[in-house]
C-alpha cells in the first residue's frame, strides 16, 4: 500500500532523544481510543500511526504480521479478500484504529468468548522498549514456549511497556453466514436460553440484552438456522450485520448517554443487584452500565463476585479508571515496568498512577 | 557451601506431616529425573505437602535460608523442567489433587495442581462438558505442570494452548506470598500476568489452583486418514484444508517410519507403504460434521492423496488416532532410544524442514521419524539411538539440536510444547539475542530476586551463549547460511 513506512529507526531515535532531554511521551495510533484510560498530563506526543503497512500476510499460515500504525481497516480488508478475519474483532469506535493500538488496549468485540481476545491472538512482536532497543518476542507461530510469554503481556497494557513495531496476530476463516436471532422473553429466562444453546454447541458468535431486548447470532447456514429457530422458538430477526458493528463501535443508542460508562467483566451468570440499564454482551460475561454510584461500591460488589470494573468513558479520569489491585500484583507491575522502560516514558500515570 | 541434609529434613518435618518428607537417599532415586531420563540428580530432599498453607509455609523457609526451590508435577515433562537441584528442594504438588468446583452454568472448573488433566474432562463429562487441551500424556500429566508449560497436544488449532483455556491460578510467590492471578470473567485488571505465569517453568511462582474454561461435548467427531506417496504433497494438502476455510479440530501427519511403527505396534489399519498421512478430523453438529468431512475428503483428493478413508465408526475413529496418540512409544520399539524434539515451522517450511532433516539423519547416521502436529506447525522428530553405544547420546543431542537452529532458522521455534527446562537452553542461545535474554532475566527477577525457584533452567545466561556461540560459529560461519534469517 502506498504510505506503508518502517520508522523503526526514526522511533528508535526519537526514544533515546526522549530518555537524553528527560522528556514523557504519550504514545498515539490513530487516536480512537483516546477517550480510554487515566487522563495524562502534559507529555509529548509520540505519532505511530506513521509506522505502517502489513509486513507479511500468508492466509494459509493463518497469520498477518503488520507494522503497528496500520489501520483496521487496512488489516481487514487484506483478510476479507481471503475469506478470513480478525477474531477478536476489535472496536474502532471512531471508524478508526490502528492494529497497534487495539492489542494496547486489550479490547475485544462482541464475537470475544468465541474468537478469543488480543492476547490470545497475539503470536510475536517486534517491540521498541523504554531504553530503545528493539527486541523480538513470540513468532509467527501458534504453539511457542520458548522464554517467558513477554509478547502477549503487551496485550492490554496501555502502551506502558513499550512501543509495537509490528505484530503478528493468528487470523481465522471468517463464517460463511451470520445470522441474528431475537429472543422474546423476559431478560432472565433469555439469558438461561443463550446459556442452553451455548452448552448445546449452538453455533453462537456473539449475544446482546437490553432491557426487554435480547438478540443472538449464529455462524450457520440457512438450513440449520430454521432447525434452530424451530428448536427453541426464536423469530429471525431484521437487523442486518450492521447491528453488531454498531454494538462493538459503541455507535448504538444505548452508548450514547453523558454519563459514567461502567465496564463489568465477570462470571456470565453472575446476578448484579443494580437497577441501573444495563446491556449485556459475552452471554453476560460483559456488561456495560451508566451509573453515577460511588466507584468503591460498584467495584466492592464486582470484586465479591470474583469479577473487576472499568470506567470506561466519562467521569473524573484522574483518579483510578482500571480496577485497583492488590498491593503486592501492583508491585510486580511497577516492576515489570522498571524492566520494560525504567526511565517512565511511555503513558506515565495512563493505566494506574503508580507507574 | 552445602547444606546438611539431615538437619533440613529435621526443619521440614517441624511443618510438615512425617511422610510429606523425603529424605533417604534410596527414597530420593525415583525423583532424580522427569520425562527426560537422560539428565538425572539427586535433590537434597524431596517434599510432598498436602496443602496450600504447607506450600507456603515450605516456600517461605525456603527463601529464609535461600534454599532452591524445583517444582514437579506428575514428573512426565519432556524437557527436563522438573530435574532436581542436588543443593535444592524437590517440591511435588501431586498431593494437591482435589478437584474443587464444576460449575456448570458457567462452564469453569476449579482444581488442584495434581489433578491429571484426563482426571478434569472425566468429571466434567456427567455435565456434557470436558478440558479441550490434550497433551499425549494426558492420562498421567497434572494440570500445575500443564500451566508450567502451557502445554498443547493435537487440538490446539482451534481449541488453543493452555494459557487460551486458563481463567485463573493462585499463585504462592517464593517468599510464601499467596495472589490470584487472572480472575473468573475473560479478563482481568492491571497487566496480564497470566501469561507471564503461564508457560514459565515453575521459575516465578508455584500455582497451587486453577480455574479452566470446559467446552461443551461436541456432538459428534469424525476423521479422516488420507495416504501420500510424497511428504511435501501432503504438505500442501494441509494449507489447501486451510485455505478453504476448514478449522480442523485436530490435523496430524506421520511420516513413512513413525506410521509404520505404530502400525505395527497398535495395528491402526494404517497404509505401510504410504511416504505419509494425514489425520484430519472435525467435529460439532451432526449436519456440520458430515458436511464438512465430505468436503475435507475432495480437498484432499483434490490435493493428490492417494487414498482417502473416513472411519466408519466410533471404534474406527479411535483406532486410527490410537496410532497416533502411541507414535512416540511405537517409535520407542525401533530402537533401544530415542530422543524427542518439539521445534515448531512456519507450515509452508514442512516440505524443505523434513527434506534437511533427512540429510541430517544421513549425516550423523542416526534414523529419525517425524510426527507433526500438522495444524499447528509442531514438529515432533524423533532420533533412534542406542545409548550403550559409545558417543551415540552426544551424536543424537548434536542432531536434534541442529534441527532446532533450523526450526529458528526458517523463522520457527525451538519448543512447541514441552519447554526448555534444561534440555534445549544452549538452543536459546540460537533463538533470542542478548537483549531478549538479558530482558527475561529481568522479568524473573521480579517475581524471584534471589533466583531460587528452579534455578538454571529455561533461560541460558549470557555467559553460557556466549560458550555456546563460541562452539557453533565455526571459522565465523553459521549454519544453514543458505537461508534467510529472520
Amino acid at each position: 500500500m502506498s504510505g506503508d513506512q518502517d520508522q523503526s529507526s526514526q522511533l528508535q531515535a526519537n526514544i533515546k532523544d526522549a530518555i537524553a532531554e528527560g522528556s514523557r511521551l504519550r504514545l498515539m495510533g490513530s487516536g480512537s481510543k483516546d477517550f480510554y484510560g487515566r487522563e495524562l498530563g502534559q507529555q509529548r506526543l509520540l505519532d505511530l500511526s506513521g509506522n505502517r503497512g502489513i509486513v507479511s500476510y500468508e492466509p494459509t499460515e493463518l497469520v498477518i504480521t503488520a507494522r503497528g500504525g496500520t489501520p483496521l481497516d487496512e488489516i481487514e480488508a487484506a483478510l476479507e479478500a481471503n475469506g478470513q478475519m480478525l477474531p477478536f474483532e476489535p472496536p474502532h469506535f471512531d471508524g478508526k484504529g490502528t492494529i497497534g493500538g487495539a492489542i494496547a488496549a486489550g479490547l475485544s468485540g462482541p464475537r470475544r468468548p468465541w474468537g478469543g481476545s488480543p492476547r490470545d491472538l497475539l503470536l510475536g512482536i517486534k517491540l521498541l522498549d523504554g531504553q530503545g532497543r528493539i527486541m523480538s518476542f513470540g513468532g509467527q507461530v501458534m504453539k511457542n514456549v520458548a522464554g517467558y510469554d513477554i509478547s502477549r503481556l503487551m496485550a492490554g497494557a496501555m502502551g506502558t511497556l513499550g512501543i509495537l513495531l509490528e505484530v503478528s496476530i493468528k487470523v481465522l476463516p471468517k463464517p460463511a453466514e451470520e445470522h441474528t436471532l431475537i429472543i422474546d422473553r423476559d431478560p432472565l429466562s433469555a439469558t438461561r436460553l443463550i446459556g442452553e444453546m451455548i452448552a448445546e454447541s449452538q453455533p453462537v458468535t456473539a449475544s446482546y440484552s437490553l432491557a426487554d431486548k435480547q438478540a443472538i447470532r449464529l455462524a450457520c447456514n440457512h438450513q440449520r438456522l430454521a432447525a434452530i429457530r424451530q428448536k427453541y422458538g426464536l423469530q429471525e430477526s431484521t437487523e442486518s450485520s450492521g447491528f453488531w458493528q454498531q454494538l462493538r463501535d459503541h455507535k448504538h443508542d444505548f452508548f450514547q448517554q453523558p454519563k459514567t460508562l461502567w465496564r463489568l467483566s465477570l462470571k456470565p451468570t453472575t446476578p448484579l443487584e443494580l437497577t441501573e440499564p444495563c446491556l449485556q454482551e459475552w452471554s453476560g460475561g460483559l456488561r456495560w452500565l451508566y451509573s453515577e454510584r460511588p466507584a468503591t461500591e460498584i467495584r466492592t460488589l464486582l470484586e465479591r463476585h470474583g469479577g473487576h470494573a472499568i470506567q470506561f468513558r466519562n467521569g473524573d479520569r484522574s483518579g483510578d479508571i482500571f480496577h485497583p489491585l492488590h498491593p503486592r500484583i501492583l508491585g510486580i507491575q511497577q516492576g515489570l515496568k522498571m524492566v520494560f522502560d525504567p526511565h517512565g516514558l511511555f503513558n506515565p500515570g495512563r493505566h494506574y498512577s503508580d507507574y | 557451601m552445602g547444606i546438611d541434609r539431615q538437619s533440613l529434613a529435621a526443619e521440614f518435618l517441624n511443618m510438615l506431616p512425617p511422610d510429606s518428607v523425603i529424605y533417604r537417599e534410596e527414597e530420593l532415586i525415583p525423583f532424580e529425573c522427569d520425562g527426560l531420563s537422560a539428565y538425572r540428580k539427586v535433590p537434597l530432599i524431596v517434599l510432598l505437602p498436602y496443602t496450600t498453607e504447607q506450600v507456603e509455609r515450605v516456600l517461605k523457609h525456603c527463601h529464609e535460608k535461600q534454599i532452591p526451590v524445583v517444582a514437579r508435577g506428575a514428573g512426565t515433562g519432556l524437557s527436563g523442567g522438573a530435574l532436581p537441584h542436588e543443593q535444592g528442594v524437590l517440591l511435588s504438588l501431586a498431593r494437591l489433587n482435589k478437584i474443587i468446583e464444576i460449575d456448570q452454568d458457567n462452564r469453569l472448573a476449579c482444581v488442584q495442581p495434581g489433578v491429571r488433566n484426563l482426571a478434569v474432562s472425566e468429571a466434567a463429562k456427567p455435565y456434557g462438558l470436558y478440558y479441550a487441551p490434550d497433551p499425549s500424556s494426558q492420562i498421567a500429566c497434572s494440570i500445575g505442570g500443564n500451566v508450567a508449560e502451557n502445554a498443547g497436544g493435537v487440538h490446539c488449532l482451534k481449541y488453543g494452548l493452555t494459557l487460551h483455556n486458563v481463567l485463573q491460578v493462585t499463585l504462592i510467590t517464593i517468599d510464601g506470598e499467596r495472589l490470584t492471578i487472572g480472575a473468573n470473567g475473560l479478563d482481568a485488571p492491571g497487566l496480564d500476568l497470566l501469561t507471564l505465569i503461564t508457560g514459565s517453568e515453575g521459575m516465578l511462582g508455584l500455582v497451587v489452583e486453577v480455574v479452566v474454561k470446559l467446552l461443551p461435548i461436541p456432538e459428534r467427531q469424525q476423521v479422516a486418514l488420507a495416504a501420500f506417496d510424497d511428504v511435501e504433497i501432503a504438505g500442501k494438502a494441509v494449507a489447501e484444508i486451510i485455505a478453504k476455510g476448514i478449522l480442523p479440530a485436530g490435523l496430524e501427519m506421520m511420516d513413512n517410519l513413525s506410521l509404520r511403527a505404530a502400525e505395527d505396534f497398535v495395528h491402526a489399519g494404517y497404509p505401510t507403504d504410504a511416504a505419509a498421512i494425514l489425520l484430519c478430523e472435525v467435529d460439532g453438529s451432526e449436519d456440520e460434521v458430515s458436511e464438512e468431512i465430505m468436503r475435507v475428503r475432495q480437498i484432499l483428493l483434490d490435493s493428490g492423496a492417494r487414498e482417502v478413508r473416513t472411519a466408519e465408526d466410533e471404534t474406527e475413529r479411535m483406532r486410527f488416532w490410537a496410532g497416533r496418540k502411541n507414535a512416540f512409544p511405537a517409535v520407542g520399539r525401533l530402537a533401544p532410544d530415542y530422543y524427542c524434539m518439539d521445534g515448531t515451522i512456519p507450515r509452508n517450511q514442512l516440505g524443505k524442514v523434513l527434506t534437511m532433516i533427512g540429510e541430517m539423519s544421513e549425516k550423523y547416521g542416526l534414523p529419525c521419524a517425524n510426527v507433526f502436529h500438522a495444524g499447528d506447525g509442531n514438529l515432533h522428530p524423533l532420533i533412534l539411538y542406542d545409548a550403550n553405544n559409545e558417543g551415540e547420546l552426544e551424536k543424537a543431542e548434536e542432531f536434534g539440536g541442529e534441527i532446532l537452529e533450523l526450526c529458528v532458522a526458517v523463522g520457527g521455534t525451538i519448543t512447541g510444547e514441552h519447554g526448555v527446562g534444561i534440555e534445549k537452553i544452549n538452543q536459546m542461545c540460537a533463538q533470542f539475542p542478548d537483549p531478549e535474554l538479558e530482558t527475561f532475566h529481568a522479568v524473573k527477577a521480579v517475581f524471584d530476586p534471589q533466583n531460587l525457584l528452579n534455578p538454571g533452567k529455561a533461560i541460558p545466561t549470557l555467559a553460557r551463549c556466549a560458550e555456546f556461540g563460541a562452539m557453533h560459529v565455526h571459522a565465523g560461519k553459521l549454519r544453514f547460511p543458505e537461508l534467510e534469517r529472520f
